[in-house]
């Protein structure tokens, strides 16, 4: 374990009546990404917000990069870049005049300022809508510059809060690339995410989060092989041999089988991965023909069904607030 | 679209690029809280320059107030409208900037919501530099406003017997006091929600406060207790010191309480203002 750039313990915060933040427990190490992983509501932003010395925490402690977030906010400002959910530059200006406005805060003079603007625009692949306002961006393009503006000057570490909810495929992509980059570089990238696929691809770690809660942590492999040892899918060439199967699955394998929508397709949770080849002799023996049989990791879907008992997809009692 | 084709030309992320910028992270000393609200003050102009229809107000208003008092009560309160204007231009000045000092508090809460200013919080900058420098591009708005009005009363007629010296001064003044003032709207703009509500409750405040003053008529034949309001209403010291100066005169005594209560409104609004600031959600 290297050292950590984020430790949190307690962190608490409240809105009137709703406990969007109800004690976040968190230790992340530095380099790499670390993901924070839950539905609508569940206090992904307001969480970001109190490590980046927006909010005042109600209780707790959060200490960045070995600076106390209340005590020493100037210091973790100095040296932490954030990327909000919400369109994080201003759409009135034009590209190169956001960030040119960044670099002179941040104390670049005039003509490094521009040099630095004009750089990061040709390395995020908008160089050619510089000088348009980002209110006429696309939201693939928009996203890019919200994050090119937390580089103006290279940061320890950057928050990214829903990097990409709302973009397509390729978008997604280009921006996980630039993550990758990041992280390669050497810079602790800590995002939030409501997307499984997401947090499963790029995070080293991750913090499931719901109600204001850390439910479940660690690396990807962990929390899958806390769920079990995966699941088996198998579809039938013949459909109205369905139930059949389902009989010799159930008594094979000695777990409940699910039928989905599919009406040639059964699945199953397995806990012992070693009934599995005992259950595929145990069809062809009972005449069954098989099309498909597959033995899949568990997904993160499962992995949120199971520590929470609602889908990740549902928003429940989000607006109840 | 235009913006999809530029997409498209544009390369996309690439990796030795990315790389390269990542790495020249250079880093710069801090700049100081001068430089850091002058270059808010330039965020401003910028936004003027991109939104120029924000400049509606403080042109159209005070040429509309202009015309309406002169052509419409001139010749009843003054006897003709020339003799009207040399006492009503300098008030209607001081009534523009007044007025466009309230549009600070509407722009900086539609601002304050966006998601760029949870950026400026989280940047290492001196804390109240967005403000202050939201502050000074107004600043230029006021000018704006005042060269309007100083441009159409000479058109119609006003002669200043203070000369070009009275007339800067006098607006110089004026811009230091609307800068003061619109920290009452900055603050009013942290604690109300919405724009609408700002703007209806500096409404509140503005119009008694303008039109309690000297600036459209001679107090004196207002009812006792109403001169007495309009005494100590700020505003009337403001017009009255508008007006020594671009006459010729200089009302010493009146120019200190201005600065003085410019001075009082920033030593009492701005420090409210940035409690605010600092523990807004
Ligand atoms: N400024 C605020 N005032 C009142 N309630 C708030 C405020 N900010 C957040 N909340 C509430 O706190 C809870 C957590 O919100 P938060 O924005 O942290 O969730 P999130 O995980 O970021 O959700 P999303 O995925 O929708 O962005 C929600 O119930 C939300 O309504
Ligand atoms: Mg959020």
């Amino acid at each position: 374990m290297g050292k950590l750039a984020i430790e949190t313990r307690g962190l608490k915060k409240s809105f009137g009546t709703t406990h969007a933040v109800a004690g976040v427990d968190l230790a992340v190490s530095a380099g790499g990404v670390y993901g924070v992983l839950g539905p609508n509501g569940a206090g992904k932003t307001t969480t970001i917000r109190m490590l980046a010395t927006l909010l005042r925490p109600d209780a707790g402690e959060a200490q960045v990069l070995g600076y106390d977030v209340v005590r020493d906010a100037q210091a973790v400002r100095s040296r932490v870049g954030l990327t909000g959910q919400f369109a994080s530059v201003d759409e009135d200006l034009t590209g190169v005049e956001n960030l040119l406005l960044l670099a002179r805060l941040l104390g670049y003079s005039r003509r490094r300022g521009r040099e630095r603007a004009t750089d990061l625009l040709d390395a995020f692949g908008l160089a050619k809508a510089a000088d348009r306002q980002v209110k006429k961006y696309s939201g693939g393009m928009r996203r890019r510059i919200d994050i090119a503006a937390s580089l103006v000057v290279t940061p320890e570490l950057i928050f990214l809060d829903e990097p990409t909810t709302g973009l397509d495929p390729r978008s997604r992509n280009q921006v996980w690339e630039i993550v990758r980059g990041m992280v390669a570089e050497g810079a602790t990238v800590l995002l939030t995410t409501q997307y499984l696929d997401e947090a499963d691809q790029l995070a080293d770690r991750i913090a499931v989060i719901d109600h204001g809660k850390v439910i479940a942590e660690g690396s990807s492999g962990q929390l899958k092989a806390s769920v079990g040892a995966g699941s088996l899918h198998v579809r039938l060439r013949a459909p109205e041999q369905r139930a059949e199967a389902e009989r010799v699955l159930a008594a094979a394998l000695d777990v409940p089988i699910e039928l989905s929508a599919d009406p040639a397709a059964l699945s199953a949770r397995i806990s012992d991965p070693e009934r599995v080849a005992r259950s595929v002799a145990e069809l062809s023996r009972g005449g069954i023909d098989v099309t498909e049989f597959a033995l899949g990791q568990p997904s993160l879907d499962e992995v949120f069904l199971t520590l929470t008992g609602h889908a990740a997809e549902e928003t429940p009692e989000e607006d109840a607030a | 679209m235009n913006a999809t084709t530029a997409e498209q030309a544009s390369a996309p992320v690439t990796e030795d690029a990315l790389r390269s910028v990542l790495l020249a992270g250079e880093r710069p000393s801090r700049p100081g809280p001068v430089l850091t609200s002058l270059t808010f003050g330039w965020r401003a102009l910028l936004k003027i320059k991109h939104v120029p229809e924000q400049l509606v107000d403080v042109t159209m208003f005070p040429i509309m107030f202009t015309l309406m008092f002169t052509y419409l009560f001139g010749g009843a309160l003054a006897g003709s409208t020339q003799a009207y204007l040399q006492f009503l231009l300098p008030g209607i000045l001081v009534q523009a900037n007044v007025m466009t000092t309230m549009n600070t508090g509407i722009t900086l809460n539609t601002d304050i919501q966006k998601g760029v200013f949870d950026r400026f919080r989280a940047l290492p900058v001196w804390r109240p530099s967005p403000l202050v420098g939201a502050l000074l591009g107004d600043v230029m708005r006021y000018s704006i406003g005042s060269a309007i009005v100083i441009t159409l009363g000479l058109v119609l007629g006003f002669r200043p017997e203070g000369g070009a010296v009275g007339v800067v001064l006098s607006v110089a003044l004026l811009l230091v006091f609307s800068f003061c003032l619109s920290w009452l709207w900055t603050m009013l703009s942290l604690i109300l929600r919405t724009p609408n509500s700002v703007a209806g409750v500096s409404m509140m405040l503005m119009f008694p406060l303008t039109f309690g003053s000297n600036i459209f008529v001679d107090p004196k034949t207002m009812p006792g207790w109403l001169q007495a309001v309009v005494e100590v209403n700020p505003i009337t010291h403001l017009a009255t010191v508008v007006r020594g100066l671009m006459h010729g005169s200089v009302p010493a005594g009146e120019i200190g309480w201005v600065l003085v209560s410019s001075v009082l409104l920033v030593a009492v609004f701005g420090p409210i203002t940035m409690v605010l600031y600092r523990n807004k959600k």
